[in-house]
């Protein structure tokens, strides 16, 4: 494969500009990673939001108006940035994979017209309320339309995965001929709507929304109390997130442990390609895994690896106790999806997960002596982990949506049949570059505006602008609490 | 089990596929009515300088824009749960007009929420540009969009079809913010928006009167019949007689009328349409429905939570109704 990364690469350049396929897939993979970020954004901070408000409202606390205050304009701006990198994701099914809307609509548009009809308008309504309405309504009311603009997200995300899940495992349907073309006909909607995939994708995507989240406002509250020591509402958003991420993160993994079984038991080519495992078999676990040489990093084949294994312990794993289990290899299918992407991705997910353990109780152990805000070490540790929720978050979907190709509904329809057949590659790519350049701005101003709006809080803080070191001394303007 | 509640063979009612036609367009329509009105605060937001008068424009859709926009996404995902043939089509042949709509819909998503972020000229003009140009394309285009749905290839209709919702969008923005202004500034609104009401309604009768002498996507009978001669008519007496509220300050009842204007072009729309759905590939409504399962289940779930939707709408535009407060709304 000579060089294969620069060379692969340089492929991959051309087939973009190629195909319609692999442009369009480009595009979806690349329009879904940065909403599922905003998306996620909105999830994990539901809880925070309603908290917030609610203490607000109940205590008149200083504390709480201001991390209210604070983290409704993350909320708002990561809203907007979701829903404009939304509106586009759910037009691309008609325009890039018009064959997929076509055969799968009879099962789609039912749970996505939910999506808009019951959770983004609730959330987009109360927003609204929430955002422009404290002198408009009663604290009752708004201290619900917080809650319903949670439950929008959170339902948002229930009937999205409805769909996910059922390209995954799906079920409840017969294939019928319609208007001269094999479609897809609901035939049993319980069985489609509620897949087996259903409730293991909702549970691992929801939690990992709130870890990152977790991550997140630990890793801003820590830069803020790092910088300005005496502020009660930042100590205690601290001492909040890290309590939920204690929570959060261990359910991950046992969750997740529990998720790759039921994968190894309904989707085995992306169970082998998780573990890039080839030959049927006896499967070891690689607990750590390093490139010999870069031809591992696109092809990794245990031969190719330095790891660190449990013999047969992948057996045991994929079937619940048996080490001899036999385990599906790659070898036995025609077509495989990209295994090294799925490989590596899993890795980096299980690989952060595990830190975010560790994190999470070096965290709990500083709340459990009293010294949270004391250790530099932690706090610096925290600022440092903010972003990597997303990071383990987005390779985790990477492994449930690349690790199913060449399928789009799993075993029934593949991904290059789902593309449309009037795309041009030169419309394609046209468009793709169009996205990449559109929402490279939109990831960009959406970390500017964190920026300005923590440097606009350090400075209500009393923090001035150039002083680099901890600042400590009598907090402004506020009396009271903070 | 669901199966035995439903029927599985035959619709709720036999007239369901119609009435889910009527459905979709009736998200259509909520949108362009709602939306509309946003598009028009953008476009009317680029010929007023004064940073004051920005600022109660502003404030004027913010709270009420985004839940605007989700009809958008209703309609698109309630085309492809009833009709997945037609949103597959329309969406694949029309490929660079529908992502150039959305484009356009980032832009003007954006430029607003991210003006107030920070206080800098120059942020201030971009943040401008890029909400006032989302303001003029994304209407523009979607009305190019329904033009290709209503007429295939044919320039002309095609190009007057977005030109007319761009019109009547910046008709309706006028009376919307002519209602929440306070009065001098509303009396030069109402200049605008009986400017654009004219260009609507000539706009409206040239692209038909082209579409009859050129047989556009097949359409001239349609065209030429008694229901479209009725809404045009009814169209006109309204747009003019919205003029005349307006001329004599009666902002409130102009705004009522401007409303109106989107509602019966989509209802032209339905009228055009009907029988068939798509026209360009001749399917007709019947023929591109979904079957009746996943049609009743979607109307015995669907429905309620429409009228839940539309009770939040009423419960959103209660809360932020009156005239702009000096200070813009809260915070």
């Amino acid at each position: 494969m000579g060089p294969p990364l620069l060379l692969s690469a340089v492929d991959l350049g051309w087939a973009a500009l190629l195909s319609p396929e692999i442009a369009s897939r480009m595009q979806f993979g690349w329009t879904i990673s940065v909403h599922i970020i905003f998306a996620s954004l909105s999830i994990g901070l539901a809880p925070f939001i309603v908290y917030f408000t609610w203490r607000d409202v109940r205590t008149n606390e200083q504390r709480y108006a201001r991390l209210r205050s604070f983290w409704v304009k993350v909320f708002a701006a990561g809203f907007v940035m979701g829903t404009v990198t939304g509106i586009p994701m759910s037009f691309q099914f008609g325009t890039n994979f018009p064959q997929f809307a076509e055969v799968a609509g009879e099962l789609i548009g039912g749970p996505l017209a939910f999506e808009a009809k019951m959770a983004f308008f609730l959330e987009a309504v109360f927003l609204g309320v929430l955002l422009y309405g404290r002198d408009r309504v009663g604290d009752r009311t708004y201290v619900l339309s917080s809650v319903l603009v949670g439950l929008g997200a959170w339902l948002s995300g229930f009937w999205i995965l409805i769909v996910n899940a059922w390209m995954q495992t799906p079920r409840g349907y017969e294939m019928v001929t319609r208007n001269g073309m094999e479609v897809a006909k609901l035939t049993d909607p319980v069985a489609a709507f509620l897949t087996p995939r259903m409730p293991w994708m909702y549970l691992h995507m929801m939690n990992a929304s709130v870890i990152s989240v977790a991550l997140l406002v630990a890793g801003v509250s820590a830069y803020i109390v790092w910088k300005r020591p005496e502020t009660d509402a930042w100590n205690s958003a601290l001492r909040l997130a890290v309590v939920l991420l204690l929570v959060s993160a261990p359910f991950q993994a046992v969750h997740g442990d529990a998720y790759g079984r039921h994968v190894e038991d309904t989707q085995p080519q992306k169970f082998a390609a998780m573990e890039a495992h080839y030959e049927t078999g006896q499967a070891d676990l690689h607990l750590l895994a390093f490139p010999k040489s870069t031809d591992a990093l696109t092809d990794p084949r245990a031969e190719n690896l330095f790891t660190v294994s449990l013999p047969a312990v992948g057996s045991y794993l994929a079937s619940g106790g048996d080490f001899g289990a036999e385990v599906v290899g790659l070898n036995e299918y025609e077509e495989n999806p990209p295994v090294a992407l799925v490989f590596w991705s899993f890795r980096f997910m299980v690989g952060l997960g595990f830190l975010f353990i560790g994190l999470a109780l070096w965290g709990g152990y500083l709340v459990y002596r009293g010294r949270l805000s004391d250790s530099t070490r932690y706090l610096k540790a925290m600022i440092a982990a903010s972003p990597l929720g997303y990071a383990a978050l987005l390779t985790g979907w990477y492994v449930t949506e690349i690790g199913r190709q060449p399928w789009v509904i799993q075993g029934e329809l593949k991904t290059s049949e789902a593309v449309s057949s009037t795309l041009t590659g030169a419309e394609a790519t046209l468009t793709l570059g169009g996205f990449v350049v559109v929402y490279v701005g939109l990831v960009l101003t959406a970390l500017y505006i964190l920026k300005w709006l923590v440097r606009e809080e350090l400075r209500s803080l009393g923090v001035r602008e150039s002083n680099e070191s901890r600042w400590h001394g009598p907090i402004p303007w506020v009396s009271g609490d903070d | 089990m669901t199966d035995q509640l439903l029927p599985v063979d035959a619709y709720l009612v036999e007239s369901l596929p119609e009435i889910w036609f009527g459905a979709v367009l009736f998200a259509l329509g909520m949108y362009v009515v709602l939306d509309g009105f946003d598009f028009g605060i953008g476009m009317l937001y680029a010929i007023r300088t004064d940073e004051r008068e920005r600022e109660a424009f502003l404030a004027a859709f913010g709270p009420i824009w985004d839940a605007n926009e989700v009809w958008i996404v209703a309609f698109g995902t309630m085309l492809l749960a009833a009709f997945p043939r037609v949103y597959s089509r329309l969406l694949a042949d029309n490929y660079l007009l529908a992502l150039g709509f959305v484009v356009a819909l980032v832009f003007r998503g954006l430029g607003p929420e991210l003006r107030e972020q920070r206080d800098d000229e120059r942020w201030k003009r971009y943040t401008d540009y890029a909400f006032i140009g989302g303001s003029v394309f994304a209407p523009l285009l979607l009305g190019m969009l329904a033009g290709r749905w209503l007429f295939g290839g044919a320039t002309l209709p095609v190009a007057l079809t977005g030109v007319g919702l761009v019109a009547v969008s910046i008709l309706t923005g006028a009376a919307f913010l002519a209602a929440k202004t306070e009065p001098g500034l509303a009396a030069e609104l109402r200049t605008y928006g009986i400017g654009a009401t004219l260009a609507y309604l000539g706009g409206v009768v040239v692209l038909l009167g082209t579409v009859v002498l050129t047989d556009a996507g097949g359409a001239a009978d349609a065209v030429l019949s008694l229901p479209v001669a009725a809404v045009v008519a009814l169209s006109v007496a309204v747009g003019l007689g919205g003029s005349v509220l307006a001329r004599r300050g009666r902002y409130r009842a102009w705004l009522v009328s401007a409303l109106a204007l989107p509602t019966l072009l989509t209802i032209l729309v339905a009228i055009l349409l009907y029988p068939t759905i798509y026209p360009p590939t001749g399917l007709l409504v019947r023929e591109a429905v979904v079957s009746p399962l996943a049609l009743n289940l979607v109307t015995v779930l669907g429905f309620p939570v429409l009228l839940l939707v539309l009770w939040y709408f009423k419960f959103l535009y209660g809360v932020f109704s009156g005239p702009i407060e000096s200070e813009g709304y809260g915070e």
